[in-house]
C-alpha cells in the first residue's frame, strides 16, 4: 500500500522500569496512509511503546525516527510539534468546555479583543465537518455529547494541528457496534488522505476490520509485523500468547475429568450477576474444591465478574446464592465476612500498602475481619507471617521491610499471602502469576492445585491460556464483557479449543444462545 | 527490628531526632543567657517543683493534645485546622457552665463542666467525621468552616464575653500539683499515653496508615474508611476540648478571641517536626510529642531571651514551609532515576 | 446513549418552525446549564433585597445600595482572584492575612514618609509575592494547594504581628486616602444619595478585566481546562504550569489591590485584619455558582455572592436581634449547605460505585 518511507520507525527501542523492562529492543515502523495496529496481551509494552511516541516516557536506548530524522521527545507538546497527536482511550478532553474548545485551545482565532469566538467556532465546525459531524454545535458543552462523539471530536483537534500520525489508543472499548462503525468510516476516510494512524485494540474482530498491517508485541519484545491480510485470528492469538501453533494442541489439560455431583449445592450462585458498562448478566455456579478458570483476552470481563463475586463492586442486576441462602455482597467485608477473598490484578493501586511493612500487608485481611480491637499479638503475627512467607518463598525473607521495596513478583506472593491467611472457603486470583518468576508460577500453580484438593473453591484468571488450561476443572469463556461458553476441562482439552472458541465468536453469533451453555457441557470442537 | 535505613519509619524515627537536637539547642541556648535556667528546685512551701522546665512542661500541655489529635487525623490523609476553635469553644462550655452552677468548691461541678466540655467537642469533631468521610467533603473545607463557625459559635455561648469563672477543682487541673508534679502535665502525659496505647496495641493504628497510604487497597482489604474517619476526627475533637479546658483552667477565664487562636499552626507544625507527612500515611506520636515540646521551649525561649513574640508566628510557618519543602524533597529524589517531561508519572504499572 | 451518528447526509431536509425553536432552546439550556448556580444567587440576592425592603424598609434606596458597594469593594476584589484559583480546583486561604500584611506595612511606609504611590504600588506587589509563593511551593514542591497558602497565611500574619501589634494610622492628608472619596452621582433626598468611591470603580474594573480573562484569552479557557482535567490539558497541550502559577499570583495580586481599597476607605490597618475574609471569599465564589472542585463558575456570580453576604451583614445588622458574633456561623453555615448542595448535584450526575466516596479531588486539597 505504500512504498514511501515510514513516517515514525522505532529501532532497537528499551525502556526499562524498576524492575521490569517494559520494552526490550523493539523495533516498529509506521507508514504514511495505513492503518497499523499493535496487539499485545497485559504486560506486553503496548502503552510504554505509545507513550513514548508521545513523549511521556524518554526511551533508554535505541532511537526514533520522525520522517526521518531522529527526534528526542521531551514531552507530549514536543510529540504533538513532531505532528503526532493522540486519542486516548479516556478521551482525554475537558468536558467542563465546550466542543469548539476542545478543538481549537491552543490555536484559537484572535481578534483585538481577544479570542474571536464566533471565528473560531467556525474554525471548529469546519474541522468537525470534514469528519462528518457537520451537524454538531460547537458551542455545545462537551459532556453533552456521546462518547463516541467525543472521540471523533477529539480526532478533530488532532486534525486541526495538521497531524501527519495520529495514534488511538483502545478507541472502542466503551462504543456500540454503530458508533464503531462510523469511527472506522472515519479513520479509512483519513488513511486515505495519507495520514498515518496507529491503533491499539485488543477487540479482533475490530482490529481485523481496519487495520492494514500488525504488529505484535509479547512480554515487552518485539514479536513480528505482518500484513494483516496475511494472518490468520488463530494464529495472531498464538503469537500474542506466544506459542506455536503446534504446541498449543499439545498442551493438554492436566485436571482429571471430574464427575460433579449434581445434587450438592454449589458454594456460590450466581444468577444474571451483572453491572452496567462492565459485565452483562452472568450466570455462574462454583463447587468446594472445584477449581474455575476465567479464560478471554483483555477486556472480556473476567476482572469485572470476579468483583462482583467478592463484593468489590455492587452489581447492578442479578442475584447471588453463597450456601444457599440468599447474599447481597455491598462491600469487600461482607465478601470477607463470607470468607471470600479476592487477590486483585492491579497490585500496585489496589493490592499493596506500600509504606507498610510485609508482615503488615499479609496480615492486614485478618486483621480487617477481626476488627481493630481485637489486634492480633505479635507472635500470632509472626507465626502467620513465617507461615506464608515460607509457603510462597518471599524474597527478602524479611517481614519487616516497606512491601514496596520488594520486586512484583514478591509483592505479589505476600498479597497471596494476606488473602490465604483469612482461611477463604472462595478463592479469587485476578492474574496472580503477572510478573512472577517461572519457578514462583509453578509454586503457586502447586498451591492453588493443593487448596482446591482442601475444598476451597478456586476462582482462576489468567491471560495465559497454557496455565488456566492446565489448572481448571472448569473454564469459563468470556469475550467481549459477556460470558460465551464454559467447558469441563479433562484430558483432550487443549488452549487451542479456548483459542477457537474466542475466535469463532463474532459480534453477529453474540446472539447465539446455544453458545452459551449453563449446564457446562464439553464444547471441545 | 530491620534498619535498612531508608524506611519509611527510620526516616520517621530519623526526621525527629533532629527535633530533639533543636529542644537542646534552645535549652543551651537560654542557658548561655542564665547559667541557672534549668535549675530545679522544689518550694519548701508546698513541695511542688518550680523551674524553668517546668514552665515548658505545662505550657507544653495543650500542644500536646491537639498535637497527638492532628497526628491521627493528619495519617488518614486529612487535616483539622478547627482544633483552635474547639479549644475555645471547650473554655466557653466550661466556663459558663461553672460560673452558672455558682458552687466554687464541688468536684461534682467541676466534673460536670469537664464532661460537658469534652461532649461538645466531641461532637463537633465527628460533624467533621460526618462531612468528610460520609458526605465526602474536602477535610479543608469541612473544618475550615469548623473552624471559624467554632469561634463565632464560643463567642455565642458567652455572648462575646470573657466570660471568668470561679471552682477550685477546676482551676487544680491546670494549676494544681500532685506529689510536687504539675497536674496537667501529669493528665496530658496519661491522656498521650492513653492514645497511644489504643492506637498503637489496638489494630487501629495499623488501619489508620493502611487507610492514609492507600484507600483503594484498604477497603479491598477489608477496611472500612468510613468508620475510621469519622473516629479519627471525634478523637481529634475530644483532644482538642481537653486542650481547651488546661488552657482555660490554668486562668479561669475563657478569653474568646485568644483562647486557641492559630493554635492549628502549632498542632501542624508539631505534626510535621514529628516526621509524619502531611500526605498522610505512617505517623508517629512520639515524633508529635517531640514537636510539640519544641514548640512549647521555642515559645518559652523567646519569652526568656526577651524577643517580642510578635515574631513567633511568622518564624513558625517559615519553618513548616521549609519542612513541606524537605519532605517534598524526598518525594522528589525517589523520582529522580525516572522519567521525564514534566508530570512525576508513577512507577511500576506497565498494564500493556 | 444519544442517537447513532450518521455521518455525511445530514437528517431531514425541512423542519417545522416549532422543532427548530424547541432545538434552540435545548440547546441555549444545555449550553447554559453551568449558569444555573448563578442564575440561583441572582435570584437569591433579589429575594433577599424584597425580603430586606419589607422587613426592615430602606433597603432599596441609593445610599443603602450604595454603601453595600463601597464597604465590599475588597470583598468583591478577593472574590475575583479568588474565582480564578477555585476555578482551577485549587484554593486559596492566605488572602485575609496578605490583606493583613500588605495594609500594616503600606500604612507604616506612609506613616514614614513615603510616596504614596509608591507604597500602593508596594502594597499590591507584596500581595503578588505571597501568591508567587503559593505557586512555586503547590508547583514545585508538590504541596497541596491548601497547606501550601495556610502556610502563607500563617506567615503573612505572622509577619503582619511583626511589624505592629497596634492599629497604624494613615495620615489624614494621605494621597492613598482619595482612593476612597466619595463622589455624589445622584443626590437624593437628605442623606439618601447615590455615592461611588475609586475603589468601587476599581472593583468594577477588575470584574471586567476578570471577565475578558476567563472568557477571552487562551489563559482564562485553561484555567477552565485545569479545572475540568488537569491531565487532559496537559495532554492537549495547553500551558498548565504556567497557568497554575498565574492562577496563584493573580490571587495574591487581587489581595494586595484589595487591601489598597480597603486601607483607603478606613484609614487604618492592624494586624487582626481580614481574619475569616478568605471564608467570605470562597462563600461568595461558591454561591455565586462556582464548583469548589473546579472547572465552572463565573467571575460574575462571585460579585453576586459578595453582595449576598455584604446585603446579609446589613440584614443581620438592622435586624439587631442577631448577634455580631454569630455572623461567621451563619457565613459557614451558608458556604457549607451550598457546597453540600454542589456535592449531591455533582455525585448524582457521576457513576454509583460502591465504593465510600472520598476520591482525592483534583486539587485544592487532602481527600
Amino acid at each position: 500500500m505504500t512504498e514511501a518511507p515510514p513516517i515514525v520507525e522505532m529501532r532497537g527501542v528499551s525502556i526499562a522500569f524498576p524492575g521490569v523492562k517494559a520494552l526490550d529492543n523493539v523495533d516498529f515502523r509506521l507508514f504514511p496512509g495505513e492503518v497499523h495496529t499493535l496487539m499485545g496481551e497485559n504486560g506486553a509494552g503496548k502503552s510504554t511503546l505509545i507513550k513514548a511516541l508521545t513523549g511521556v516516557y524518554r526511551i533508554d536506548s535505541g532511537s526514533i525516527l520522525i520522517a526521518g530524522q531522529e527526534r528526542r521527545l521531551h514531552g507530549t507538546a514536543d510529540a504533538q510539534s513532531a505532528g503526532i497527536s493522540t486519542v486516548y482511550q479516556e478521551v482525554n478532553l475537558c468536558p467542563n468546555l465546550t466542543v469548539g474548545e476542545n478543538v481549537m485551545l491552543g490555536h484559537e482565532v484572535r481578534g483585538r479583543f481577544g479570542v474571536n469566538w464566533r471565528a473560531t467556532n467556525r474554525a471548529a465546525a469546519e474541522a468537525l465537518a470534514t469528519l462528518g459531524l457537520a451537524d454538531l454545535d460547537p458551542r455545545r458543552p462537551l459532556s453533552t455529547i456521546s462518547l463516541a462523539m467525543q472521540q471523533l471530536v477529539a480526532i478533530s483537534r488532532a486534525m486541526v494541528t495538521d497531524s501527519k500520525v495520529l495514534i488511538l489508543d483502545e478507541p472502542t472499548s466503551s462504543l456500540d457496534a454503530n458508533e464503531v462503525e462510523a469511527l472506522f468510516r472515519v479513520l479509512r476516510a483519513l488513511r486515505d488522505q495519507g495520514v498515518a494512524i496507529l491503533f491499539v485494540s485488543h477487540f479482533l474482530d475490530q482490529v481485523y476490520a481496519i487495520s492494514d498491517r500488525l504488529t505484535v508485541l509479547r512480554n515487552g519484545r518485539y514479536e513480528g509485523e505482518y500484513l494483516t491480510r496475511d494472518l490468520s485470528r488463530t494464529a495472531l492469538i498464538a503469537t500474542m500468547i506466544g506459542k506455536d501453533l503446534e504446541a498449543l494442541r499439545s498442551l493438554e489439560s492436566q485436571r482429571q475429568a471430574q464427575e460433579r455431583d449434581r445434587t450438592v449445592v454449589p458454594l456460590v450462585r450466581a444468577k444474571g450477576i451483572g453491572r452496567t458498562g462492565s459485565i452483562e448478566p452472568t450466570d455462574l455456579d462454583l463447587h468446594r474444591g472445584e477449581i474455575v478458570g476465567f479464560a478471554g483476552l483483555l477486556g472480556s470481563g473476567r476482572t469485572e465478574l470476579a468483583r462482583l463475586l467478592y463484593g468489590a463492586d455492587r452489581p447492578d442486576t442479578g442475584e447471588m446464592e453463597i450456601e444457599g441462602r440468599k447474599s447481597a455482597l455491598h462491600d469487600p467485608v461482607d465478601g470477607l465476612d463470607h470468607r471470600i477473598a479476592f487477590s486483585t490484578e492491579n497490585r500496585r493501586d489496589e493490592g499493596i500498602v506500600g509504606d507498610l511493612t510485609v508482615r503488615e500487608n499479609i496480615i492486614l485481611a485478618v486483621q480487617a475481619k477481626r476488627g481493630w480491637a481485637r489486634p492480633l499479638s505479635r507472635r500470632e503475627q509472626e507465626g502467620i507471617v513465617r507461615e506464608y512467607m515460607a509457603a510462597l518463598n518471599v524474597r527478602p525473607a524479611d517481614p519487616e521491610v516497606p512491601v514496596k521495596n520488594l520486586s512484583g513478583g514478591n509483592q505479589q506472593k505476600v498479597l497471596l499471602g494476606r488473602w490465604l491467611a483469612t482461611n477463604p472457603e472462595l478463592l479469587i486470583l485476578d492474574e496472580p502469576t503477572r510478573g512472577i518468576d517461572v519457578g514462583a508460577k509453578a509454586e503457586i500453580q502447586e498451591i492453588v492445585a493443593h487448596l482446591a484438593g482442601d475444598g476451597v473453591a478456586v476462582v482462576f484468571i489468567s491471560s495465559e491460556l497454557e496455565e488456566v488450561v492446565r489448572l481448571s476443572d472448569r473454564i469459563v469463556v468470556l469475550k467481549d464483557r459477556r460470558k460465551i461458553g464454559e467447558v469441563v476441562n479433562g484430558p483432550g482439552v487443549t488452549a487451542q479449543d479456548i483459542v477457537d472458541i474466542i475466535a469463532a465468536h463474532g459480534a453477529e453469533a453474540a446472539l447465539a444462545s446455544d453458545l452459551v451453555d449453563p449446564d457446562g457441557k464439553d464444547r471441545a470442537a | 527490628m530491620s534498619t535498612t535505613g531508608t524506611g519509611p519509619r527510620h526516616l520517621v524515627r530519623r526526621q525527629y531526632f533532629w527535633g530533639i537536637v533543636a529542644i537542646v539547642l534552645l535549652l543551651l541556648v537560654n542557658v548561655l543567657k542564665d547559667p541557672g535556667f534549668l535549675a530545679l528546685s522544689v518550694n519548701p512551701a508546698n513541695g511542688n517543683l518550680v523551674g524553668n522546665l517546668v514552665d515548658i512542661l505545662r505550657a507544653a500541655a495543650p500542644i500536646l493534645m491537639i498535637a497527638v489529635g492532628m497526628s491521627l487525623v493528619v495519617a488518614t490523609g486529612g487535616i483539622d485546622l478547627s482544633v483552635g476553635s474547639l479549644m475555645v469553644v471547650a473554655g466557653a462550655v466550661s466556663m459558663e457552665f461553672l460560673k452558672a452552677s455558682g458552687d466554687a468548691s464541688s468536684g461534682g461541678v467541676a466534673l460536670g463542666a469537664l464532661g460537658l466540655a469534652l461532649a461538645v467537642t466531641a461532637l463537633l469533631g465527628a460533624l467533621n467525621g460526618i462531612l468528610v468521610s460520609v458526605v465526602g467533603l474536602q477535610p479543608f473545607i469541612s473544618t475550615l468552616v469548623m473552624m471559624l463557625a467554632g469561634r463565632g459559635l464560643a463567642k455565642v455561648i458567652t455572648s462575646g464575653q470573657n466570660t471568668a469563672a470561679s471552682n477550685e477543682p477546676f482551676r487544680w487541673l491546670a494549676n494544681g500539683f500532685v506529689l510536687g508534679f504539675p497536674v496537667v502535665v501529669l493528665l496530658a502525659a496519661a491522656v498521650v499515653v492513653a492514645v497511644a496505647v489504643v492506637v498503637r496495641r489496638s489494630a487501629l493504628g495499623l488501619m489508620i496508615e493502611a487507610v492514609g497510604i492507600n484507600r483503594k487497597a484498604s477497603r479491598m482489604a477489608g477496611i472500612r474508611p468510613r468508620g475510621l474517619l469519622l473516629t479519627v476526627y471525634g478523637i481529634s475533637g475530644v483532644l482538642a476540648g481537653i486542650a481547651g479546658v488546661f488552657a482555660t483552667a490554668s486562668v479561669m477565664t475563657v478569653d474568646v478571641s485568644r483562647t486557641g487562636y492559630q493554635l492549628e499552626l502549632d498542632a501542624i507544625l508539631a505534626v510535621v517536626i514529628g516526621g509524619t507527612s502531611l500526605a498522610g500515611g505512617k505517623f508517629s506520636i512520639g515524633g508529635s510529642v517531640v514537636g510539640a515540646l519544641l514548640i512549647a521551649t521555642l515559645d518559652k525561649t523567646i519569652v526568656f531571651l526577651g524577643v517580642s513574640s510578635s515574631a513567633t508566628p511568622a518564624f513558625k510557618a517559615a519553618v513548616i514551609i521549609v519542612l513541606c519543602l524537605l519532605q517534598a524533597e524526598r518525594v522528589r529524589s525517589l523520582f529522580r532515576q525516572r522519567r521525564a517531561a514534566g508530570s512525576p508519572v508513577s512507577k511500576e504499572g506497565v498494564a500493556a | 446513549m444519544t442517537s447513532t451518528l450518521v455521518p455525511g447526509p445530514t437528517g431531514p431536509a425541512a423542519r417545522s418552525g416549532i422543532a427548530r425553536l424547541a432545538g434552540t432552546m435545548a440547546r441555549t439550556w444545555r449550553a447554559n446549564l453551568a449558569a444555573l448556580p448563578t442564575l440561583a444567587s441572582l435570584v437569591i440576592f433579589a429575594v433577599m433585597i424584597v425580603y430586606g425592603e419589607l422587613t426592615y424598609g430602606r433597603i432599596v434606596q441609593y445610599n443603602t445600595l450604595s454603601n453595600l458597594l463601597v464597604n465590599n469593594a475588597h470583598l468583591v476584589i478577593i472574590a475575583v482572584g479568588m474565582t480564578f484559583v477555585i476555578l482551577t480546583g485549587g484554593i486559596d486561604l492566605s488572602v485575609g492575612a496578605v490583606i493583613a500584611f500588605s495594609s500594616v506595612a503600606g500604612v507604616m511606609l506612609a506613616n514614614a514618609g513615603w510616596n504614596p504611590w509608591v507604597v500602593v504600588v508596594l502594597m499590591i506587589g507584596s500581595g503578588t509575592a505571597f501568591g508567587v509563593g503559593s505557586g512555586l511551593l503547590i508547583q514545585y514542591a508538590n504541596v497541596q494547594p491548601f497547606i501550601a497558602t495556610l502556610a502563607m497565611m500563617f506567615l503573612a500574619r505572622g509577619l503582619a504581628s511583626t511589624l505592629s501589634t497596634t492599629p497604624e494610622r494613615l495620615p489624614e492628608d494621605s494621597a492613598i486616602r482619595s482612593l476612597a472619596t466619595r463622589f455624589k452621582i445622584v443626590d437624593g433626598e437628605r442623606v439618601d444619595d447615590l455615592i461611588v468611591t475609586p475603589g468601587v470603580i476599581i472593583a468594577i474594573l477588575i470584574v471586567a478585566a476578570g471577565f475578558f480573562v476567563l472568557h477571552r484569552t487562551r489563559t482564562g479557557r485553561t484555567v477552565y481546562a485545569i479545572g475540568g482535567s488537569e491531565q487532559s490539558a496537559a495532554l492537549m497541550g495547553l500551558p498548565v504550569v504556567r497557568t497554575k502559577l498565574w492562577v496563584y499570583a493573580i490571587s495574591g495580586t487581587l489581595a494586595g489591590l484589595a487591601s489598597v481599597v480597603y486601607t483607603a476607605r478606613l484609614g487604618i490597618a492592624q494586624n487582626i485584619t481580614g481574619i475569616g475574609w478568605e471564608l467570605d471569599a470562597i462563600a461568595a465564589v461558591v454561591i455565586g455558582g462556582t464548583l469548589l472542585t473546579g472547572g465552572a463558575g463565573f467571575v460574575l456570580g462571585s460579585v453576586v455572592g459578595a453582595l449576598v453576604l455584604g446585603l446579609m451583614n446589613v440584614l443581620i445588622t438592622r435586624d439587631g436581634g442577631i448577634r455580631p458574633e454569630a455572623t461567621t456561623i451563619i457565613t459557614g453555615g451558608i458556604l457549607l449547605v451550598f457546597v453540600l448542595l454542589q456535592r449531591v448535584l455533582t455525585a448524582r450526575g457521576r457513576g454509583r460505585s460502591g465504593e465510600s466516596v472520598p476520591a482525592r479531588p483534583p486539587e485544592s486539597g487532602l481527600a
